[in-house]
């Protein structure tokens, strides 16, 4: 793969690489057809970002031919030595006329080189494992809520929380106003922490289409992260979501450019009300009885590094399942127990599902798979 | 009990702010005592040794374009509060170019000062963000722990140099002794010393003038037969004075501090 940026693009790079790195600790690569595709998940599988940038987004784009028919290549750097070429935004702006990035499966390097002003080049070789896709499985059509505002709105309204707050509270509240409120855990005594709350009239945003009485809780960190980029682009912001539980889809759209975030939600149906209840969740369920309840379409897929392709059996594929049923949770939760420990037990969120394109030798799932492009595609 | 009050002036929420501030940055927890027409911030650490004691006393009418208050009983017509003044802090630096900032006790899950603040926004309505501060009501009983200090016993009372000066010389000192001593007489000096095996090093500050105390007789009389020129001393906590100056966000006119004569032999 091959591909050139140059001017105020490299910049926009830099910034998704640092809303990135605000997620996980790797970043996922992934040169296709419609772009390229970079992409990073949290340890606890609560949290997936992608930036897929359009071919028109370069100078050039070659995304090579693929070592094998109908597959993709795709690798995996640490998140840590590529936010490092791009640390400091501004002087990417000051210095950088052109950024080329090279990807050589068979030297095993991924070369970044910026070629800055006063004839300066600087080249950096990244090591890179292989590895599975990394996709979550989510769709906003399946969201019934979504509501679209300017970045600079979710801006503006965030900054009355404290930097350190983990979770907050978005529900739809009477005469459409919108409310942000931060999350107060259980366990903690109510009568101790402060609470704040926020509300946003309805003409703020863009578009709603909310039913109210509805809520969501999820983590800001991540959010935030999202949210600076948004800003800095001065692109309006989609959040799509669900039921309590299912995860949010927070959307940028532009031309050359596809962002999605996913984040888990806290599955309480009580973190609607202002008084913390006791719904016995204080006492941790077992991870069989969560996803037995919640989960249809979503569980926790382990991540295989380093596919040998061809030899031998693949571990046991996942499956993405879209209709629920007991029935079909059973096989299910023998995967998600593997894979639990990840998941911090406390905060009750659910992960994601990660789709896994593990099959022995030949096509793709493409049938079963949804292809992160494809699906907002589908949407307009 | 009852509490409402209302900022709608920037410049009043800005200076009543900073001085919340300041008291968040002295103590962890602090009491707010309401009357009819002023606030109080009161810290009584009854700790033995170099604790802080805080007596903040604000008029309402400087600050608030409306202020209702009913205390505990109509005898006892004031409410003491126990907050965390970190939590009041935070509520107001985000509100800073605010409509209109109120402040009510509520009683939400447990007794709250509710700040509820207007912001500015684009659409028709305002955006409204409220924190709910949680809060202990003191019991009339406990009241007479926060009296207002007396007028100290004091030999010497100066005004002290322009604090950011006074704050770097100190925050040098800190790093080589664990105690300073200020030094003041009747003439406007003022010296801080740290003394250590190694090293002592002395600031001397001068010109500083002393504040003229309306005193009775008594006073007036000692403080004639004493020497001028003699130097009250006390030794403090180098780290506790960091603290109250580092936290001062109110640009004071004037600073004073006043300190007993020790027996200098």
């Amino acid at each position: 793969m091959r591909c050139v940026i140059t001017g105020g693009n490299v910049k926009v790079l830099g910034k998704a690489v640092h809303s990135l790195s605000r997620i996980g600790d790797e970043l996922y690569l992934e040169p296709t057809e419609n772009g390229l595709s970079l992409r990073a998940v949290n340890s606890s599988r609560s949290a997936f970002a992608s930036f897929l940038f359009v071919p028109l987004f370069f100078q050039l784009y070659e995304r090579g031919s693929p070592p094998r028919a109908g597959q993709h290549f795709r690798c995996k750097v640490l998140m840590k030595s590529f936010l490092s070429i791009f640390r400091s935004l501004p002087s990417l702006e000051k210095t950088v006329g052109k950024c080329l990035i090279l990807l050589k499966p068979q030297a095993s390097r991924l070369v970044v080189q910026l070629h800055c002003k006063y004839g300066v080049t600087k080249t950096h070789n990244l090591a890179f494992q292989e590895c599975e896709r990394l996709q979550a499985v989510f769709s906003t059509r399946q969201c019934a809520n979504s509501l679209c505002a300017p970045a600079r709105v979710l801006a503006e309204a965030v900054v009355h929380f404290p930097a350190t707050l983990s979770e907050v509270t978005l529900s739809a509240g009477p005469g459409g106003k919108i409310s942000l409120r931060n999350y107060v855990e259980d366990e903690k005594e109510p009568g101790r922490t402060m609470v704040t709350e926020l509300w946003l009239a309805e003409d703020e945003f863009q578009e709603v289409a909310v039913a109210p009485g509805t809520c969501i809780t999820f983590c800001l960190k991540e959010f935030r992260g999202l949210l600076t980029f948004a800003e800095a682009s001065n692109l309006p912001l989609t959040i799509h979501y669900d039921a309590p539980g299912r995860p949010a889809v927070f959307t940028l759209d532009d031309p050359l450019l596809e962002v999605h975030l996913v984040l888990a939600t806290l599955s309480d149906p009580e973190s609607i009300s202002q008084s913390p209840t006791a719904n016995g969740a204080s006492e941790l369920p077992t991870p069989a009885d969560d996803f037995a309840d919640d989960l249809e379409s979503y569980m926790i897929a382990m991540e295989t590094s380093a596919y040998e392709g061809g030899s031998g059996a693949p571990p046991s594929p996942t499956f993405p399942l879209r209709t629920p049923g007991p029935a079909h949770s059973e096989p299910e939760e023998e995967e998600e127990e593997e894979a639990v420990p990840g998941t911090p037990p406390h905060k009750k969120f659910r992960s994601l599902f990660f789709g896994s394109v593990l099959t022995p030798g030949g096509p793709c799932l493409a049938p079963t798979q949804e292809v992160l492009a494809e699906d907002s595609d589908g949407e307009y | 009990m009852r509490f409402r009050a209302k900022i709608v002036d920037l410049a009043c929420l800005n200076h009543f702010s900073r001085v919340v501030n300041t008291v968040a940055r002295l103590a962890k927890t602090c009491t707010l005592r309401l009357t009819a027409d002023k606030l109080y911030f009161i810290l009584s650490d009854k700790v033995a040794n170099g604790g802080v004691s805080v007596w903040c006393e604000l008029c309402q009418g400087n600050f608030f374009d409306e202020f209702q208050m009913e205390g505990v009983a109509a005898e006892h017509n004031e409410i003491y509060l126990e907050l965390v003044p970190e939590n009041l802090s935070r509520a107001l630096k985000t509100a800073q170019n605010a409509k209109t900032v109120k402040i009510k006790l509520t009683n939400k899950h447990c007794p709250c000062l509710t700040v509820a603040v207007e912001l500015p926004s684009l659409s028709s309505s305002s955006r409204i963000v409220t924190h709910d501060i949680p809060v202990g009501v003191i019991p009339r009983r406990l009241w007479n722990d926060f009296r207002e200090p007396g007028v100290p016993d004091f030999d010497v009372s100066i005004y002290l140099p322009v604090l950011k000066t006074m704050k770097s010389v100190v925050e040098r000192m800190k790093n080589l002794s664990n105690c300073i001593v200020i030094e003041a007489n009747l003439s406007g000096e003022m010296n801080l010393k740290i003394e250590t095996d190694l090293v002592s090093v002395t600031t001397h500050f001068k010109d500083l003038g002393n504040p003229p105390w309306a005193s009775d007789d008594e006073c007036q009389s000692s403080a004639q037969g004493r020497d001028l020129e003699s130097m009250a001393e006390a030794r403090i906590d180098i780290k506790k004075l960091l603290q109250l100056l580092a936290g001062q966000q109110v640009n004071p006119t004037k600073a004073l501090c006043s300190g007993c004569l020790r027996q200098m032999n």
